[in-house]
């Protein structure tokens, strides 16, 4: 069943949405989703790691598997990701100090980011080529970000909003989480769904 | 054996993990795996079992080495350690049971980035001698099974009308399909949540001095 370049990206962003329909990435989703501000510097910068990890992810299954060394892999992948991390902290420290500040703990999380191992993990059980592996991990770090963007903008509200004490923090969030995906549920059939 | 007075008795470093500091209900850590997995009660299961084994033995090994590992390189270090051990978890399950390994997919490669396991190494094992480090380890581990579990039961319960694959109800049950869809997962957590929150706040109100509240 050969997918078409569109089909994956929006079954990745929109239909199989990391977050909202796999469950991944769910520590910095309700952990930065508290403001605007910090949720679109966040989602760009997992969708960086996404798109690094992903190509280098490529690169790594065709050596493991040339050299038969499959049980390494998952060690690999790990590694690549945790210094693909370590290069967006660089160089978001040295341009943009304060948003590196901003973003504080949740930055070199992004290498516990099972969103970020899912990319690579997924594309290598379903057998993508480059060019799908590519867009894969693109429309995942744009399916990442809407939801962190969704979230923000729902919890900026509902600071204003008398909620009963019980309910607050993270219950209210994860039911928050539960109604949008329960929107995203519209989106089942959208692209290819395996 | 009696531990020094601020050190915390064995009993109390084991019962952590499934109490006070619960992986699940009190830390809301390692989520993914707690959320994705949980449709049934069987999966939920092997997917603690799973979680428990690594962190045993990424757990032993971290403490072991506490004393040369140097401290700029220690997260990739357990990083590392703790992939191993998946890696092995990942193989064993494909050996026990196919179905089963199909069933967890990815997500038993996923246990790598579990945030508990991690947050185990960096704040615990890294810091106490083995066997006190096995201890914890063990209660976090169980407690972190009897979380997926609390999960995994109510959502099949509710979703298919089952509990361990056993027809609970008469053949005219309506499954609330939702609840085995991804917004279940959030809704019955939320719901777990709201439920230990409530029963914080009553134990605060009705004045007895009840130690969770301290943690809250």
């Amino acid at each position: 069943m050969p997918e078409s370049l569109p089909q994956i990206f929006l079954a990745a962003a929109l239909a199989n949405n990391f977050v909202l329909a796999m469950f991944l990435g769910l520590c910095p989703f309700l952990g930065v989703s508290g403001r605007l501000g910090t949720a679109l510097p966040m989602g760009g910068a997992t969708t960086f790691v996404m798109l690094v990890a992903s190509l280098c992810a490529y690169g790594l299954n065709l050596l493991v598997t040339t050299f038969g060394l499959e049980f390494l892999r998952l060690i690999s992948y790990i590694v690549v990701i945790a210094s693909a991390v370590q290069l967006v902290e660089m160089v978001l420290k040295k341009y943009s100090p304060a948003l590196f500040r901003a973003l504080g703990i949740y930055l070199p999380l992004i290498t516990t980011n099972c969103a970020v191992l899912g990319v690579a993990l997924f594309q290598t059980t379903r057998e993508y080529d480059f060019l799908q592996a590519l867009v894969f991990s693109l429309g995942a770090g744009a399916g990442f970000t809407l939801a962190l963007l969704l979230m923000a903008g729902l919890r900026e509200r509902l600071n204003l909003a008398g909620v009963p004490g019980v309910v607050q923090g993270t219950a209210l969030s994860l039911m928050l989480a539960g109604l949008l995906s329960l929107a995203f549920m519209g989106f089942a059939g959208l692209g290819a769904v395996e | 054996m009696i531990p020094g007075r601020q050190e915390p008795t064995r009993f109390e470093e084991f019962m952590e993990g499934i109490w006070k500091q619960n992986p699940v209900f009190v830390m809301v850590l390692g989520m993914c795996p707690a959320l994705a997995v949980t449709v049934s009660a069987v999966n939920a299961l092997a997917m603690g079992l799973a979680t428990t084994f690594v962190l045993l033995g990424s757990t032993l090994l971290v403490s072991l080495m506490r004393k040369w590992v140097p401290r700029e390189v220690r997260i990739a270090t357990y990083i590392v350690i703790i992939a191993t051990f998946v890696t092995v978890v990942d193989y064993l399950i494909a050996a026990i049971s196919l179905a089963l390994y199909e069933a967890l997919g990815a997500f038993i490669q996923l246990i790598v980035v579990n945030c508990i396991i991690l947050g185990r190494a960096e704040a615990h094992a890294s810091r106490n001698p083995p066997g006190r480090a096995l201890i914890n380890a063990t209660g976090m581990g169980i407690g972190f099974t009897i979380g997926l579990f609390a999960l995994g039961s109510v959502r099949e319960i509710l979703g298919a009308g089952k509990l361990f694959g056993v027809a609970l109800f008469g053949p005219e049950f309506q499954p609330w399909v939702i609840m085995v869809l991804p917004p279940g997962g959030f809704f019955v957590l939320g719901a777990w949540l709201l439920l230990f929150n409530w029963l914080k706040t009553r134990g605060a109100a009705s004045g007895k001095p009840a130690e969770a509240n301290v943690h809250a």
